[in-house]
């Protein structure tokens, strides 16, 4: 029997590079059938992009340019999305759970009548069909769930599946876009942010270092910082932090910020509200500095260090870099 | 004006929530039952519009069982005109598919100009109904709004994009979802609580609705759960000068630096 086509939607930054999900949501689409890419972009970026989503594993990719993609909300890749869907009769679609990610996932399963399977941190296949797994209540319970019949969608996490698809050079199909009949939204204005981080984004990283409360002032909260520069580590945020104006909101970790799972996680100042620990307990490791001793963080830290987190951190990277040199 | 807020309650999750292991499906014994705070947001935002323009009319809609009702009613104490209940049996466990067709159902009937929701619930995660709802109104949608200004016609906010922020308008009707960023709720006088017992609550059966929950189109169901090991506490030692040393070599030990 022929592999099933896994459709991915891989969105495009406007430097014309894709999104940094590609790699996972094409690594995910691999283990469940033929990885298949759909890049709808401003005109201009599409051929580059699509050779990379083959190098992650898309073995076709369907590409539509057109100046509605930067003026017009989601409606673009839902128009072009209904045509592939209609040519490659998918067994899954594969979005990442972000904002443009959802909202084209939401229209498409009331367009196609495919169910959702939401924040999915990884998927298999079963011998009745595609099964996507999903982490509750800030990872206190492991769920699957399926589909009863027909094509499922899937909002996978970000940075919560390894598996990568293999390099290929892919089919490449060019999609026209059909008139946009449907209400939508205009986009009226883009500011592209300040700076590029040179730091691990914060989803995927192997490492992740996260301030509180307890560094005092966003002055203090540069300790983070270091520690995480020192470490080659995603920076990260507890929500009281980012309440204080310490960090910005988009390194907040917790229930209602990024949830994150990697090998070794750094808490420094922060307590451990439940709300943290949700978007953090899964770590593989984790390390938490205070100097309250009954801080909560301590009942699910491996390593607790009750301690000045200003005195502990500069001596750890003085530790590390005279062993590194 | 009419502005409708999807009103969702949840498991507090400042407390321990809990997954029936058997049903899959929330425990209810198992937390105390809450407003989501981003629905207190959505709430703030539609109550506050109405304050500053004429005519502008508020009102609740959720879909939930008994217990959202006594929520209905503290949120009504928020400003809100009228309340808007979904309850029926055949709902519990229900996927999004079917929410989302609920909701869209119990919005054409009232009749709204504007939905404002949260951008993703504490509880489910899921983030999709308001734009699902969208669709089935045959609505523009302007979801995870960080700012967010209503007029007669239009509706428009900034949201993150990829690489940057867009600012992004919709001609009404419209569904939008707001995110954290918007302000926090206000916390409701003595007054309005007061005033939130004469207010409307309106109940509605699936029936009522015209919606059959068993209809033969594909659903999501849960195939199993199962309940992650707790973490426990490993080492905890206190500084004495030496812990960043000590720090140094346990990442080195287990080849984490």
């Amino acid at each position: 029997m022929a592999e099933q086509n896994i459709l991915t939607y891989l969105p495009v930054l406007p430097s014309g590079e894709l999104v940094g999900s590609a790699a996972e949501l094409l690594g995910a689409a691999a283990q469940l059938g033929t990885p298949v890419g759909v890049i709808v972009t401003s005109p201009g970026a599409a051929e580059d992009a699509a050779r990379a989503a083959g190098e992650l594993g898309a073995a076709a990719v369907y590409v539509a340019e057109h100046e509605a993609v930067g003026t017009t909300l989601t409606e673009p890749a839902v128009n072009v999305f209904s045509t592939v869907w209609e040519t490659t009769q998918p067994e899954a679609l594969l979005v990442p759970n972000d904002i443009d990610g959802r909202d084209l996932a939401a229209r498409l399963s009331v367009r196609t009548r495919s169910p959702i399977a939401s924040d999915a941190v990884g998927v298999h296949r079963d011998e009745e069909g595609i099964v996507a797994h999903h982490s509750v209540y800030g990872s206190a319970f492991t769920t699957e769930s399926a589909t009863t019949h027909g094509a499922l969608i899937i909002t996978l996490r970000e940075g919560a599946v390894d598996h990568r698809g293999q390099a290929v050079t892919p089919q490449i199909h060019r999609v026209e876009l059909g008139e946009l009949t449907g209400p939508a939204a205009a986009i009226t204005g883009f500011e592209a942010s300040v700076e590029a981080s040179t730091r691990p984004d914060l989803r995927g990283a192997a490492t992740v270092v996260s301030g509180g409360r307890g560094l005092g002032s966003a002055e203090g909260f540069a300790l983070a910082e270091q520690l995480a520069d020192a470490l080659g580590a995603g920076l990260g945020a507890s929500r009281a932090a980012v309440d204080a104006g310490y960090a910005p909101h988009s390194l907040q970790v917790g229930q209602t910020g990024v949830t994150v799972a990697p090998d070794l996680y750094i808490a420094l100042g922060i307590s451990g509200a439940v709300q943290h620990l949700a978007g953090m307990q899964t770590a593989k490791t984790v390390v938490a500095i205070n100097k309250d001793p009954e801080a909560p963080i301590f009942d699910i830290a491996d390593l607790g260090i009750v301690g000045d987190a200003f005195e502990v951190v500069p001596q750890l990277i003085e530790t590390l870099q005279a062993r590194n040199s | 004006m009419k502005i409708a807020v999807l009103v969702k309650e949840v498991p507090d999750s400042y407390g321990e929530r809990r997954l029936n292991l058997t049903t899959g499906l929330a425990d209810r014994e198992a937390s105390d039952k809450v407003l989501d705070e981003i629905t207190s947001r959505a709430v703030e935002a539609a109550v506050s519009h109405a304050e500053s323009a004429d005519g502008v009319e508020v009102a609740l809609v959720s879909m939930g069982p008994e217990s959202a009702e006594a929520t209905l009613r503290k949120t009504l104490a928020m400003g809100a005109d009228s309340a808007h209940h979904v309850l029926d049996s055949a709902l519990a466990g229900a996927d999004m598919t079917l929410t989302a067709e609920v909701l869209a159902g119990v919005l054409q009937r009232i009749g709204c100009d504007l939905v404002i929701a949260g951008d993703v619930s504490s509880d489910g995660t899921g983030g999709v109904i308001p734009t699902m709802v969208a669709e089935r109104m045959g609505a523009a949608h302007a979801t995870s709004l960080d700012t967010l200004s209503i007029t007669d016609s239009t509706v428009a906010g900034e949201r993150a994009a990829y690489g940057g922020t867009v600012t992004v308008e919709a001609q009404l009707p419209a569904v939008v979802s707001v995110t954290e960023r918007l302000p926090d709720a206000r916390f409701p006088g003595f007054k309005g609580i007061m005033a939130a017992k004469k207010k409307p609550l309106e109940t509605y059966t699936l029936a009522d609705l015209g919606i059959d929950a068993e209809a033969d189109v594909p659903r999501s169901i849960m195939l199993s759960v199962t309940e992650s090991p707790a973490r426990t506490a490993g080492e905890k030692i206190t500084d004495e000068g030496d812990a960043g040393k000590r720090l140094a070599e346990y990442l080195t030990e287990k080849k984490l630096v």
